[in-house]
């Protein structure tokens, strides 16, 4: 298992190699000079080269991408050229923001999305399934930042009942979570309920109602158990792209999370931080799939047993699956 | 001739399951409206999108203006007539460039196997380790805001998908005998993928494209209304919701109709997908 691990995370190393070297080439090609940025439309092209020599713009793509790896090795994620702060000081202080935004959206979302699938799963074909899926349905096909501004239309000013904006006290979590939470639970509704009902249909389920269990343990203890990896995988790839994706929603209820400061800093083209921002949000990714999959191979005895024999094809194959749920999220 | 009336059975067999799901025929017939809505926006809108009204900013609906007037006075309903052609031409290209190139990968990965396979494989790793709406959101800021950009950018940001799903299916095609048949008589590779592994791969993949355009406008109306799409006066959904955002107050239903638009279309794509994914399962088939 510990092997598994290590082997996942070496796995890591090449992929965030390349995409900070992705992004450094995708900088390369933006229009727009980040020290005309700094300097101003006024300043003359002098002054303009000369800060250009001294940020070390002129380099070579290789020399500046060989610094940037040295200064992440070292611990070092450059200086933003707005704020002229470190970016990982920066980041981490924003970082709180979105990881209680994302937090408590999935775990709303849970609460709301898992009830409801297998409230329609166990009533097939009925007309309160086909009301609650198509209600998921509609919850997905929602713009988020749509439904944030309804909720703010309605909560804060109609009726005034919570805050539109900021998130001094914790009634101004509220509806950022709540509009946050309103997509992603109606995913995780559509995933359990496909999932229950394909193991619905499995003759062990036939098994359990023939020994005369009631439905209630059939449901609980036998389906939902068997159902729960693929919405776990979900879940999970819900929270890591969320922590990329809260941007819209943290604009909107202006928190200061990571998302708004990496969209300022693409529309100031303060590249040091675009450039360690996507790196390290996406390093957040990556280790939350990672640890979805080996609470997987801990819990589960049948991925378990794959990775005793310790064979490396499988565990590939096995970080395929939650990527294939990451992309279906 | 063969081949082809095999394909038109094929296509009868799926609308043959599809029509048994009412929502999903109600669903294509949504789309083929909005479809028709965007193609003849120059002739169904009352109004020219940026045709402003300075005595009637932000007047309520009347019998010439039957969903209002915006702040700078324009026809609301003639804005959302135009702005079909907009989110549509989002969903619809950002996803042909992302099934092309994903279509591309896929079934060359797929094909050949080994070191080409391995490579391009660690390449979509790299690719889908950054969430996928940040890269659109960095690339379409990176390269500029604009319609074009925004449809670039989507589509370059949702290519793994498909790639991965083509080449698990040309995984299963590859060793069907037409394959090995057309290879004893010496067809080239490129013959042998795009007449025979492309067209009976391609299944899988009508399930995903068709829901692909459905979230492409969701996000293209996201990246709008962030400021990363349309440019004014042009009109957009995502973006409308944005200008609406100001008399948000007093004026909600201007960002409500906009809104509504979206939500329909990206509905109608994913009921359509569901039904798609019901005709095409082999399980289901009676």
């Amino acid at each position: 298992m510990l092997r598994y691990i290590i082997k996942r995370l070496l796995l890591l190393i090449p992929v965030l190699l390349g995409i900070s070297l992705v992004v450094l080439i995708l900088i390369d090609f933006t229009p727009g000079d980040p020290a005309r940025m700094m300097l101003g439309a006024q300043a003359s092209q002098e002054q303009v080269d000369a800060l250009r020599e001294e940020l070390g713009l002129n380099d070579p793509l290789p020399v500046r991408y060989g610094r940037f790896l040295w200064g992440v090795v070292n611990g070092d994620f450059g200086t933003s050229l707005m704020t002229k702060r470190p970016v990982i000081d920066e980041m981490l202080e924003r970082f709180p923001y979105t990881l209680t935004l994302v937090t408590i959206g999935t775990i709303f979302s849970v609460f709301l999305g898992i009830p409801i699938g297998i409230y329609a799963a166990t009533r097939r074909h009925t007309w309160k399934d086909n009301a609650a899926i198509f209600f998921a349905l509609i919850a997905v096909s929602m713009p988020s930042f749509w439904f944030a501004l309804l909720l703010i239309r309605f909560f804060a000013v109609q009726l005034d009942w919570l805050p539109y904006a900021g998130v001094e006290t914790w009634r101004g979590w509220v509806l950022p979570c709540g509009a946050m939470a309103l997509g992603i639970s109606a995913l995780i509704a559509r995933q359990v309920r496909s999932d229950m009902l394909e193991v619905l249909r499995q003759d062990y389920i036939t098994t359990a109602r023939a020994k005369g269990l009631s439905e209630q343990k059939v449901t609980y203890r036998h389906a939902l158990k068997n159902a729960m990896i693929p919405v776990i995988m979900v879940i999970g790839g819900v929270f890591g792209s969320s922590l990329g994706g809260s941007l819209i929603t943290e604009m909107i209820f202006s928190i200061p999370g990571l998302g708004q400061y990496i969209m300022t800093a693409l529309n100031n083209r303060d590249y040091p931080v675009i450039q360690s921002g996507i790196l390290i949000i996406s390093t957040m990714f990556a280790i939350i799939i990672l640890i979805v999959d080996v609470i997987f191979a801990l819990v589960d005895p049948r991925i378990r047993s794959q990775y005793t024999k310790a064979k490396r094809k499988e565990g590939k194959q096995h970080g395929k699956q939650t990527e294939e749920a990451v992309e279906a999220a | 001739m063969e081949n082809r009336r095999k394909k038109q059975s094929r296509l009868r067999d799926i609308w043959r399951q599809l029509k048994k799901s009412k929502l999903s025929v109600v669903a294509l017939i949504v789309l083929c409206l909005i479809i028709l809505v965007a193609i003849l926006a120059p002739v169904l809108a009352p109004y020219h999108y940026a045709q402003q009204n300075a005595k009637l900013k932000n007047a309520p609906p009347s019998a010439q203006h039957l969903l209002g007037n915006d702040r700078l006075g324009r026809d609301i309903l003639s804005r959302l007539i135009w702005g079909s052609r907009q989110s549509l031409q989002m969903g619809v290209l950002a996803v042909a460039i992302a099934a092309v190139v994903g279509i591309l990968i896929g079934s060359v990965a797929g094909y050949y196997g080994g070191w080409v396979d391995n490579l391009s494989m660690r390449l979509l790793d790299i690719y889908q380790a950054i969430p996928m709406f940040l890269l659109s959101v960095s690339l379409a800021a990176i390269m500029g805001p604009s319609l074009k950009n925004a449809i670039i950018a989507l589509g370059v940001g949702t290519v793994p998908g498909y790639a991965r799903i083509m080449r698990a299916s040309v995984l299963t095609v590859r060793e069907k005998e037409y394959v090995e048949a057309s290879r004893a008589i010496n067809a080239s590779n490129a013959r042998i993928i795009f007449k025979h592994i492309v067209p009976n791969a391609i299944g899988p993949l009508i399930v995903q494209i068709t829901m692909g355009v459905g979230s492409c406008i969701l996000a293209g109306s996201a990246l709008s209304y962030i400021g990363l799409g349309a440019q004014p006066p042009i009109p957009e959904w995502g973006a409308m919701i944005a200008d609406a955002r100001g008399v948000m107050r007093q004026y909600p239903t201007h960002a409500l109709y906009p809104g509504i638009c979206v939500m329909i279309s990206v509905l109608a794509c994913n009921l359509l997908g569901d039904g798609l994914r019901d005709a095409l399962d082999p399980r289901l088939k009676n």
